[in-house]
């Protein structure tokens, strides 16, 4: 398997690994995929005011192109609205990072975890108010 | 001076030994004959090149060289065996017994006779990788022709118990075929004791070169096969087609010189493995794949909890091992022997494969050593699942979101 | 010391030095096994997949269309059986002169079934047209024809006969393991005509043994022989001979490059041949018809083609009595039988087939050296008679 430099990058790098306190302001976290599969992600947000993502912070169980493509996305959902993190499609991070074909579930995965995310933030507190 | 990335995979293969390639070279130069040429010198020389090498192999195990019969390698050996004798034996019965932790040359041949009308039982292992002899004695029906076991798994090492199971076939009169392609050079075989029917080897696991193998097929008594391959009648009719010279030199050669090293060697070995068992088990949460007892010295594989297969393979690859997943099309499919041992989806993912060999050093090992231990810090401080496992989650009781 | 001449390169050839210097690093360094993830795996991979060009290159197809197999033989068994088993049982045919690594297994398959058709030849070894149009019009499934025979050099024309072969709606396969290196063989344009299917073998070109290929149109379904691991696209398994094969591409480069070039100093020097061997009052079996430029293949009567060879062998000159591979064969070749060659001078049969190596002063010296021991025996036979 050989992996492109925009992967061995993130894999060798990886931007904002870790979590946030449990008890942090305005956070929320996505976790997808199940250890059977090969990966799980944890995508953490968090959200300050105007429903804007202040940080980002990741950690993932899976092969390189899943810690690229979560790393990534830690990477653009920063300065977003939960609303535009939502935009984020697997295509545009499968493109960024060059996956291949066998890797496209891995860009898929980052992408439901920002489901995931955005969807704790809205149960635990609903719609965000807007500025 | 170390050499990167590390080689230590020599159950996928091994380099050809320098003795082994000095002794070949002359056969793909000036003593190039076919050894099926009768009319001339050419061929007489690669007759008895031939010749001298399958007395060689012939001695590793012990046996008479004329039970040895030249393949193109333990795949060819496996297909020749169980096929060859299930055509010939058809008439007394359908059934053949194997193992699901046997090498794909054994499980893909028994499911191509299953579609020609075979029937196969595969057996399970117990949780260490070794056959319980039991289990076995309850496969064989009176329709049972043929049963096949491995020597040594080529993933975790074991030893399987062959000369008991050679004793109860014998007695029911079941044809006894042994994959003994990781075994040559690292346990001691000896098919005057052992009822063994047929014995399937490999020269490129045993420091000799690609593209050549051998069948062992008893003489006494007597073992008949059909074969699979027809032309010009070549080993007895058993194998047709132009004989390899410079390979099987180098299968000779190769077989040779582990009848005379591999005592010592083994030990080496042995001592390599331990230290490496030794120096990965401060980590926590590893676990060792089969049993440590009944196993080649060559051989460890383990798991790392809690860190991903591929990823781990990434993170070392200044080793070359191979991992307990194999990467097909669309999706890691987990080792389907450490499936068989009853391990979980997730540590058969997270397994390394190390296998050790005649050029393997302290210094590799203790590199080996350090490397693990950085880089499974690292990874598992990426991983959420050692996060949780940390903050005292029981990762059984989670609902994962499946994909 | 001394060295006999090596006259025999239809039943092998000596590996050019450039093959065995291209192989020599993946019997030592390069070792690693190409299904292996890792970078010793990688590079393996790589050298086989460069063979795989270069093999197609050499013979006009396309690098997917190559199979890698351990031999010859092996390529001929996968492809008659192999084809088989994906048929329903019916009629095959192959000429009567095909090596025995296809007629072997095409009598096997009437265990299973089969009805086998030998196509006959004339009386200079080429496939009989009029027979062969009778056997297609009854639809055979399989046919096989060798393009260039290892005992005559007698060439087949198999555009002709693949288009009625197209007709009857068959496979057609081609043994080329002779033709390959002394032709110019071009499967794309023999694929268009309606062969499906070609064999050729590296130790046949000035490559090693232990490596051959089956070129294979994708149309065509096939069963593997040696199945584990699904290796070659699942049409043969097993670890790849690298080293071999690294050998095979660059003697199929090779082969490729000089064939042209070689070809006119050949047919000299195998004229040169004829026409002493006509002097010396031999029978030169194939005359009618387009043979290989290396191939000389002759009976004096009264004389035992063993005989003849094994001292020719003491003499220095290294020649095939019959094929290599069914030497130990008493029985007289069954191509000279099929050609209706008499018993008697069949037996006396001798093959000289010559190779790039060889000289015009050697071709002189293997004639006089002839000429002394056929006057020796023919001495010796006619005390004895």
């Amino acid at each position: 398997m050989s992996y492109s430099v925009k992967v061995l990058d993130h894999y060798e790098n990886p931007r904002n690994v870790g979590s946030f306190g449990k008890e942090e302001e305005g956070v929320a976290t996505g976790m997808v995929g199940a250890p059977a599969c090969g990966d799980v992600m944890k995508l953490q947000i968090k959200v300050g005011k105007g429903g804007v993502i202040e940080d980002a912070k990741f950690k993932t169980y899976g092969c390189g192109s899943a810690i690229a493509s979560s790393s990534l996305v830690t990477e653009w959902v920063k300065g977003k609205t939960i609303d535009q993190a939502l935009d984020i499609k697997n295509t545009q991070i499968a493109d960024e990072l060059a996956l291949p074909p066998v890797k496209i579930h891995c860009s898929i995965l980052a992408e439901d975890a920002i489901k995931a995310a955005v969807a704790d933030y809205k149960k635990k507190h609903g719609e965000p108010v807007p500025a | 001076m170390l050499k990167l990335p590390i080689y230590l995979d020599y159950s996928a293969t091994t380099p050809v030994d320098p003795r082994v390639a000095e002794k070949m070279i002359p056969y793909l130069f000036e003593k190039f004959g076919n050894a099926a040429s009768r009319s001339h010198s050419f061929g007489w020389e690669a007759e008895a090149a031939v010749e001298e090498a399958r007395a060689e192999v012939a001695r590793l195990v012990n046996a008479d060289p004329k039970e040895i019969v030249w393949t193109s390698g333990a795949t060819e050996s496996n297909n020749l065996a169980l096929k060859g004798a299930a055509h010939f034996y058809s008439g007394k019965g359908k059934h053949l017994v194997t193992v699901k932790t046997e090498h794909k040359a054994i499980l893909d041949t028994c499911r191509e006779l299953e579609r020609q009308g075979f029937e196969v039982s595969y057996l399970d292992v117990r949780n260490d990788g070794l056959l319980d002899l039991e289990v076995f004695k309850a496969a064989l029906r009176p329709d049972t022709i043929v049963a096949s076991v491995m020597f040594v798994n080529n993933e975790i090492g074991v030893i399987q118990p062959i000369s008991e199971i050679g004793e109860i076939c014998r007695s029911r009169g079941i044809m006894f075929h042994v994959d003994a392609a990781q075994a040559t050079g690292k346990v001691a075989i000896d098919l005057a004791t052992l009822k063994v029917d047929l014995m399937s080897f490999s020269a490129h696991k045993t420091y000799g070169p690609k593209g050549i193998g051998a069948l062992y097929v008893r003489r006494k008594p007597r073992v008949r096969l059909n074969a699979q391959m027809h032309g010009g009648g070549h080993e007895r009719g058993f194998r047709s087609g132009t004989l390899a010279t410079h390979q099987i030199v180098g299968m000779g050669e190769a077989f040779r010189l582990a009848r005379l090293e591999m005592g010592a060697e083994n030990e080496r070995i042995r001592m390599l493995r331990d230290r490496l068992l030794k120096g990965l088990s401060d980590i926590e949460h590893v676990y060792v794949n089969g049993d440590m007892e009944r196993r080649v010295p060559h051989n460890l594989n383990i798991s790392f909890a809690y860190v991903e297969g591929e990823s781990l393979l990434m993170a070392i690859k200044d080793l070359a091992v191979s991992s307990g997943s194999a990467c097909t099309s669309a999706s890691l499919e987990p080792s389907y022997v450490l499936r068989a041992l009853g391990r979980d989806d997730e540590l058969a993912h997270s397994s390394i494969r190390f296998t050790l060999g005649r050029f393997t050093s302290v210094e590799d090992i203790d590199y080996a050593i350090k490397l693990l231990h950085d880089k499974i810090g690292r990874l598992r401080e990426l991983s959420p699942l050692w996060e949780m496992v940390q903050d005292g989650v029981d990762l059984s009781t989670v609902q994962w979101a499946a994909h | 010391m001394f060295a006999p001449v090596y006259l025999d390169h239809n039943a092998s050839t000596p590996p050019d030095p450039a093959v065995l210097e291209a192989m020599l690093p993946y019997l030592s360094g390069r070792f690693g096994n190409a299904s292996s993830r890792h970078e010793y795996g990688r590079a393996a991979r790589r050298a086989i997949d460069e063979a795989r060009d270069q093999v197609a290159a050499a013979v006009g197809a396309h690098a997917s269309e190559v199979v890698f197999t351990s031999g010859g033989s092996e390529a001929n068994n996968l492809f008659i059986k192999g084809a088989a088993v994906c048929l329903k049982p019916g009629l095959l045919a192959v000429s009567a002169i095909e090596h025995p690594c296809v007629i072997k297994p095409a009598e096997q398959l009437c265990k299973h079934g089969w009805t086998l058709e030998k196509l006959t030849v004339d009386a200079s070894g080429r496939v009989d047209i009029g027979n062969f149009a009778a056997i297609m019009a009854r639809k055979p499934k399989i046919v096989s024809v060798m393009l260039a025979n290892n005992e005559t050099g007698v060439l087949q024309d198999l555009e002709s006969l693949a288009e009625y072969a197209r007709m009857a709606g068959a496979w057609f396969h081609t043994d080329a393991v002779q033709a390959v290196g002394k032709l110019a063989v071009d499967f794309r344009r023999l694929n268009a005509a309606g062969v499906h299917a070609l064999t050729l073998s590296a130790h046949k070109i000035g490559g090693p043994k232990g490596a051959a290929a089956l070129v294979l149109d994708k149309r065509v379904e096939l069963e593997p022989l040696i199945a584990g691991g699904g290796h070659e696209r699942g049409l043969r398994s097993g670890t790849e001979n690298v080293a071999a094969i690294v050998g095979f591409g660059v003697a199929c480069t090779l082969a490729a490059e000089r064939q042209a070039t070689l070809a006119k100093p050949l047919l000299e020097m195998r004229r040169r041949l004829e026409a002493g061997l006509t002097g010396l009052g031999a029978t030169l079996f194939g005359q009618a018809a387009e043979r290989l430029p290396n191939t000389v293949y002759f009976s004096f009567p009264e004389l035992d083609g063993e005989t003849l060879v094994g001292y020719l062998d003491r003499a220095g000159y290294a020649v095939a009595s019959g094929a290599a591979c069914s030497s130990a064969n008493p029985e007289p070749s069954h191509v000279l039988r099929a050609m209706g060659v008499d018993p008697g001078l069949a037996r006396g049969a001798v093959r000289v087939s010559l190779g790039g190596g060889n000289s015009g002063e050697q071709v002189a010296g293997f004639l006089k050296t002839l000429q002394a021991t056929v006057a020796g025996l023919q001495r010796l036979t006619a005390m004895t008679a």
